[in-house]
């Protein structure tokens, strides 16, 4: 169990580097499905079958499928690397230096040795009422949120 | 926990109102005849009544609903109010400017209706989730409205720097959420200020989540240094969009400041206070020191909405310096959202009408000798100026005066001195497009056209409303103490 949670762990963080080291969107794309499905690796060690199916039908089936086909669509390729800034590089690398060394720290502090995750009632029941009572307002509103990202993209690409 | 009751559906009553209103009006959008689009405004105007009607009458019935995703509190009910008035406002200036700019009359109003659903959502949700998905409908409606002038490239430009940097800062807020979530096992504010004020209860990375949240909301409220996007996506973005832009989302995500920071995670008390701080004095400063460089009225209202901003920041520090006292400061921020809703929109929706058609003259120069064309323009556009610089007798000078107040009670002497002698610089800028108009000969090349009587109708309810603020504070300031009592 450990040894299976270290290598998805480790394959979802050297995927997303990837994600985000990729120049051709493309590559992205396809690295992005990696890390979902390792994530549902994840997910299945913790006890959410559930979850692991819905992320691996859902995210990487469904929604990188629209990805990859709205990539080829635009033709985009290879990214032609800017300038980058310089504050990007004198902040940003060692901020991200000091919250990785944060988080680790606060981990390793909180958890010490191996510890194991209590089990999790993560069945579609215990989903459903999650959902559907206490937090049906948020799940109700978000129809809200997908008309308006309808309506937005008939505002903006509609032939005038 | 129980199921849901029809008491539920009556908390989050003005939301339903708008969103149905605004499904109405998309719907009927189609079958209705290119001459009567107008009558598209006039449904929207009395959705927007119906859901103050609905605000009022609900009073009876507060409290917390859908197991305390949201609550109908005075402090909910009071930022409704002032959503739904910006809204009002922004729709009766932007009648007669979707006409002459031909822009597509149905889905703007639809919009203009869901992003204040998003914003009122905002408001009320005492849940962490609730408060990401109303921040996410507001802002993904104010993103598309920023673009809605699509010949035009600079509304194009908006548009997607508002929507990329806007994603890039919700991430933010996301990530915060999930630290929240991932130290404290809560999303819930009530719950997540029980268990943050427990004994011995200090989650150890407590403060970046603090941080990453504050980052995300502080871009909404373009704090400095988040708010390199506003100047352009306000000059870019229809001017209508821009009065609702700064007003409504703005005004909601402060509202959610003080639920999440001086609410739900209170006990981190003073690095919150910091932040608060920090962001206070450099948003001020850099906001009217980079408008007394601007030509540009709309550029230059943007800065100035920026240090506006500031302002109310100074309201928040106090609140959280005075601490079991909060009560003053927060009062003092609603008043001063109140006053700044009333002038920043006004100012807008005129500038709107003064800029013509494909907004054209948008220099405060193309304003030169305006007073003598239009005196009656000129005349409101000073005032609403005027205000906006904090001159007595106007709601400017209470809303400067409230939180100058508390920020003494609360002892912080700097952050007041700061404060003052930044508005006194912004005397200049504003009163340099006054002086435009009154002082210098010329022909304007700013629309002279008369004021469309919807657009004139917004004006004189807002300057009815500056003056009523600025000559008789008193019975406003008790309900914002009402409305602030409540948060904890």
């Amino acid at each position: 169990m450990v040894i299976l949670f270290y290598i998805a762990a480790i394959v979802a963080i050297l995927a997303a580097l990837g994600v985000v080291l990729q120049k051709t969107p493309v590559y992205s794309a396809l690295l992005l499905i990696v890390v979902l499905c390792s994530l549902a690796v994840i997910y299945l060690l913790l006890g959410a079958e559930f979850i692991a199916f819905i992320q691996v039908i859902v995210y990487a089936g469904a929604i990188m499928v629209l990805f990859v086909l709205v990539i080829m669509l635009l033709n985009a390729r290879r990214e032609t690397p800017g300038q980058g800034s310089r504050m990007a590089r004198w902040l940003g690398g060692p901020l991200l230096v000091v919250f990785l060394a944060e988080i680790v720290l606060a981990a390793w502090r909180q958890f010490p040795g191996a510890a194991s995750p209590p089990p999790l009632n993560a069945g579609p029941a215990a989903i459903g009422q999650l959902l559907f009572r206490s937090y049906v307002l948020p799940f109700e509103v978000t129809s809200i949120l997908i008309l308006v990202a309808i309506l937005g993209a008939v505002v903006l690409a509609k032939k005038s | 926990m129980t199921p849901v009751q029809a008491l539920d559906f009556i908390r989050v009553l003005p939301e339903i109102v708008l969103a149905s209103c605004a499904i109405l009006v998309m719907v009927a959008e189609p079958f209705v005849s290119a001459r009567h689009t107008a009558a598209l405004a006039w449904v929207s105007l009395i959705g927007i009544v119906a859901a103050g009607a609905g605000n009022a009458w609900m009073r009876r019935f507060s409290g917390p609903a859908f197991g305390g995703s949201i609550a109908a509190d005075p402090f909910a009910s009071y930022f409704v109010y002032l959503l739904l008035l910006a809204a009002a406002l922004t729709l009766l200036g932007s009648v007669r400017y979707l006409e002459t700019n031909q822009v597509h009359h149905g889905e703007f109003y639809a919009l203009l209706l869901l992003g204040t659903t998003g914003a009122c959502l905002m408001v009320a949700a005492t849940e962490l989730i609730m408060i990401f998905i109303g921040l996410e409908i507001s802002s993904i409606s104010t993103y598309i409205l920023a673009g809605f002038r699509r010949a035009d490239k600079r509304s194009n430009e908006a548009c997607l720097k508002y929507f990329l940097l806007g994603s890039f800062a919700t991430a933010f807020l996301l990530y915060g959420i999930a630290f929240i979530y991932g130290l404290t096992g809560t999303t819930n504010l009530v719950q997540l200020s029980e268990k943050l004020s427990a004994p011995g209860a200090r989650p150890p990375l407590l403060w970046i989540a603090l941080i990453l949240a504050f980052v995300g909301l502080g871009f909404k409220v373009s704090t400095v240094p988040f708010h390199i996007w506003t100047p352009d996506v306000y000059q870019g973005a229809p001017a209508p969009v821009t009065a609702f832009l700064s007003v409504a989302p703005k005004a909601a995500a402060f509202a959610v400041i003080l639920r999440v920071f001086l609410g739900g995670l209170a006990s981190a008390g003073a690095l919150v206070f910091w932040l608060l701080w920090i962001s206070a004095l450099l948003t001020m400063c850099l906001g009217n020191l980079a408008a007394l460089w601007q030509t540009n009225i709309k550029r230059l209202l943007a800065y100035s909405a920026i240090a506006h901003a500031g302002y109310v920041l100074v309201g928040m520090a106090a609140a959280k310096a005075a601490g079991p006292e909060a009560g003053e400061g927060i009062a003092s921020v609603l008043f001063y959202l109140a006053a700044y809703a009333l002038m920043n929109v006004a100012a807008f929706i005129l500038v709107a009408h003064l800029a013509g058609a494909g907004e054209r003259y948008q220099e405060a120069d193309d304003c030169t000798g305006l007073a003598y064309q239009r005196p009656g323009v000129a005349a409101c556009l000073t005032l609403l100026l005027v205000s906006l610089s904090g001159f007595p007798a106007t709601a400017g000078f209470f809303a400067k005066f409230y939180v100058f107040r508390a920020a003494i009670h609360a002892h912080l002497i700097g952050l007041t001195l700061v404060a003052v002698l930044n508005s006194v610089v912004a005397v200049y800028y504003y009163l340099r497009v006054v002086v435009a108009m009154y002082m210098r000969e010329g022909n304007p090349r700013a629309s002279a056209s008369p004021l469309p009587w919807p657009l004139g109708a917004a004006l004189a309810l807002s300057l009815v409303g500056i003056f009523y603020l600025g000559l008789f504070p008193t019975p406003f300031v008790r309900l914002a103490n009402l409305a602030a009592s409540p948060l904890p």
